[in-house]
């Protein structure tokens, strides 16, 4: 038995069937955190204080890592662009530079974290750093995922794309999808947390 | 290729090869949908008896309040039950697990899990669902969910005991059972996020050559309705339980207001937070969660009614544009469930008319199923029995939800016995009747055998007067004004004491209608092995998995080879033809 349109777009849809699996999946993160940005703003809307961003967070380092998720959902598409194109070497720079861009993101996420825990700064300080730790942790396990993913597909996953080059460039467009949106989530969460 | 597609593959070429596969990858970890359908099927069916028992005893309290539990009553724990007594703490805690078990381990796991795992690939001529890994993955996350579930039952405190809504702050400051609920749910909430996936892909992708939309049978509709549900309003109460998480485990506030007084004493938390919050988060998901427990019931309704009055389903494509307008009012319904939180009355006036919106389509779909019954020659066999009642069965609990869903009514009628009522009047008698249905429907393409018809209608006849001996004095209680979460039933209410006496009324016909499962598991059990063997298409139906499937269905791969969509999904009778039914695939 051989599942349908694995590989090859089904023609009336257009679609593989894990890209369309992967909007999906991403149509429910945008429902999850949705809800968690409305209910920041319905906390702060009715709260009696609450600290403008900058006043408490890194603004520099933020918008370093800012930069940073910009230009690794950059490399995620040179990767997948080298790998339509068929090469392999180009193809594991790039993704081996976004996986650097991601790892980079991590570590400056935790230097902010371990200074706040400095600060004695904890999620049960007030419902600003509860929807920052929150928020932000949630994103960067997101990240943390995605790296994950990556880190299979330049490792043990990339054998497959001596067996079926097509599938695997699909894997790297589904993950590329999934990246731009955990990129496009820290995109609205650095004005709402450190700006405003 | 993956391993597994490999054997897949060759599973195609010879039927029996699937047999060299070791017990654990054709049993535990099959990635067969036929299976994880069937493991999701037991699974669900245990959930549901024992939310049934814990409902049981908790029946024992109400009718007799302060008597020892029989029979199991030592069983309990002195720190739940001492004596065999029930403490009011012990009976919260069954309160919240039955709601929980109902809802999210027994029933939606029934109609999605195994209905849906099971049916949609057959119905739509695909070999399997898209993803079949993750389709392993979505049982493998809903098991431990469930365990989890269970377990918090022996942690320090017991169970979750803030109702099946979890409301805080109750919850926030609840004992360790609210956490184990929160992780439990996690994993549900994972294992539905990928079942949903997978569905949508499978119908948008894996339909059979010629089977374009308007073919497709109403139950794949429904489920693809409610995959959408599942999907996009999941999430929310995902997002309330790691918020609530948060507050339990690292002290936040996000649902603790300021200055908040336990047992005399101000909290220290920081405070701000804000219980309206998760109300408004958890009816976002739970209120399209209602539509996730009716839909598919109305699709597995739908087929039965229409293969057993021999005639096409009256209005199909009114039903189908019904379910799909339901499922996107849905999602902006949920705050009829708050109208006493104070919201403001323009508030309360856009969800009152949104609620009142939305009992169109739900009506449009019931008056097509009644009226699909006109002029059929109907076959009164167990499956189309359970199917019938039904309707009036969910007509009673949608009709009843009329006056919940106008603020001025509710006001009176919210938190009482009548809500009980209600709902579970959409999801008992109704539901779960959908659900006997289908089971004794399509048992003959699981097993190749029929179950027995007289053990049948003892079990439906009984059911159906017990179900209705339970739940209709509910309304009498619920507008005498009887609160719905009274560990006595109601005894210490002076305006209570008229309508006490159907306590024991309900509770006896709770106990009968566990006596009247006892004829469904005898003939679920002695049917697989002893039942009279059947065709591949034993009720004459149109749909695929009858008419292009054996029975059972080919391990991996399902069809011996995939079938061509020719004509509609209800082609009984048809003028054209002297045949009593055209097969969905059957040549032009």
């Amino acid at each position: 038995m051989q599942i349908p349109y694995t590989v090859e777009p089904r023609p009336d849809t257009g679609l593989y069937n894990a890209k369309l699996g992967v909007w999906l999946f991403l149509a429910s993160e945008v429902m999850l955190f949705g809800a968690l940005f409305s209910a920041l703003i319905l906390l702060r809307t009715g709260a009696t204080s609450w600290p403008h961003g900058y006043e408490v967070l890194n603004v520099p380092l933020a918008t370093i890592n800012t930069m940073v998720l910009i230009t690794s959902s950059v490399s995620m598409v040179m990767s997948w662009a080298a790998l339509r194109l068929g090469d392999f070497g180009k193809y594991r720079k790039w993704m081996g530079l976004t996986f650097l861009l991601g790892l980079i993101f991590m570590v400056i996420k935790t230097i902010e974290y371990a200074a706040k825990f400095e600060h004695h700064l904890y999620p049960s300080h007030d419902n600003f750093m509860a929807t920052y730790f929150t928020l932000t942790g949630l994103h960067g396990l997101h990240v943390l995922g995605g790296m994950i993913v990556i880190a299979y597909l330049l490792g043990p996953g990339s054998k497959m794309w001596m067996t079926e080059p097509e599938r695997y460039t699909n894997r790297v467009e589904v993950i590329g999808l999934y990246w731009h949106f955990v990129d496009l989530v820290w995109i609205f969460l650095f004005p709402t947390l450190y700006l405003l | 290729m993956s391993a597994s597609e490999e054997q897949a593959v060759g599973a195609q070429d010879h039927a029996a090869e699937h047999h060299e596969l070791p017990f654990w990858q054709r049993y535990i970890f099959s990635q067969d949908h036929k299976v994880i359908g069937l493991q999701y099927a037991f699974t669900a069916l245990c959930f549901l008896l024992f939310g049934f028992c814990l409902m049981l005893i908790m029946r024992w309290q109400l009718a007799f309040p302060g008597r020892p539990v029989p029979i199991i009553g030592g069983l309990l724990g002195s720190a739940n039950a001492p004596g065999g007594i029930m403490l009011p703490e012990f009976y919260n805690q069954l309160g919240a697990m039955h709601g929980t078990i109902m809802v999210f381990l027994a029933v939606v796991p029934l109609l999605v899990g195994a209905y849906g795992n099971y049916l949609v690939p057959l119905q739509i001529g695909a070999p399997d669902m898209a993803f079949p890994k993750l389709n392993m993955a979505s049982y493998w996350c809903y098991l431990p969910g469930g365990l989890i579930m269970l377990a918090s039952f022996f942690v320090p405190g017991g169970a979750a005991n803030s109702g099946w809504t979890s409301y805080p702050p109750l919850s926030n400051i609840a004992t360790s059972g609210q956490t184990w609920w929160l992780v439990g749910m996690i994993f549900l909430i994972t294992s539905s996020l990928l079942g949903s996936v997978n569905f949508i892909v499978t119908i948008f992708q894996l339909r059979a050559e010629g089977l374009d939309f308007m073919r497709l049978p109403m139950f794949v509709w429904s489920q693809l309705v409610t995959s959408f549900l599942l999907l996009l309003a999941f999430p929310p109460l995902e997002a309330a339980g790691i918020l609530q998480l948060m507050d339990r485990v690292a002290g936040t506030s996000f649902f603790m207001p300021s200055g908040l007084v336990v047992s005399g004493e101000v909290l220290e938390v920081a405070g701000g937070g804000n219980p309206l919050l998760w109300q408004h988060l958890f009816w976002f998901l739970a209120h399209p969660e209602v539509y996730v427990l009716i839909l598919p019931a109305m699709g597995i309704v739908a087929e039965i009614i229409a293969n057993n009055t021999r005639k096409p389903l009256w209005g199909y494509r009114p039903m189908v544009y019904s379910a799909v307008f339901l499922g996107f009012m849905s999602f902006i319904v949920w705050a009829h469930h708050m109208f006493l939180t104070g919201m403001g009355t323009a508030i309360s006036s856009f969800f009152q008319t949104t609620t009142m919106i939305i009992s169109v389509p739900s009506v449009v779909i019931l008056s097509a199923l009644l009226i699909s019954l006109w002029g059929g020659s109907i076959r009164f066999n167990t499956p189309m029995l359970f199917a019938l009642a039904f309707l009036p069965m969910f007509g009673i609990g949608g009709l009843t939800g009329l006056p919940l869903g106008l603020a001025p009514s509710d006001i009176h009628l919210h938190d009482t016995y009548y809500v009980i009522g209600h709902f579970h009047y959409v999801v008992a008698p109704g539901t779960i009747f959908a659900i006997f249905a289908g089971i004794y429907y399509w048992f003959p393409k699981i097993t190749g055998r029929q179950m027995s018809e007289r053990l049948g209608k003892l079990h439906f006849w009984p059911s159906l007067i017990f179900m209705n001996g339970i739940f209709m004095p509910m309304f009498v209680q619920g507008l005498a004004g009887v609160s719905r979460r009274l560990y006595d039933g109601g005894a210490q209410y002076s305006h209570a004491q008229g309508v006490l006496h159907w306590n024991a009324f309900m509770s006896m016909s709770a106990f009968g209608l566990l006596v009247a499962q006892i004829p469904f598991i005898i003939n679920l059990f002695v049917s697989i092995r002893w039942g009279v063997k059947v065709g591949s298409n034993p009720w004459d139906a149109t749909t695929l998995e009858w008419v292009a499937a054996p029975s059972p269905p080919v391990a991996h791969g399902n069809f011996p080879e995939l079938p061509v969509v020719t004509r509609g999904p209800y082609e009984y009778s048809p003028p054209e033809s002297d045949e009593s039914f055209l097969p969905q695939n059957a040549v032009a």
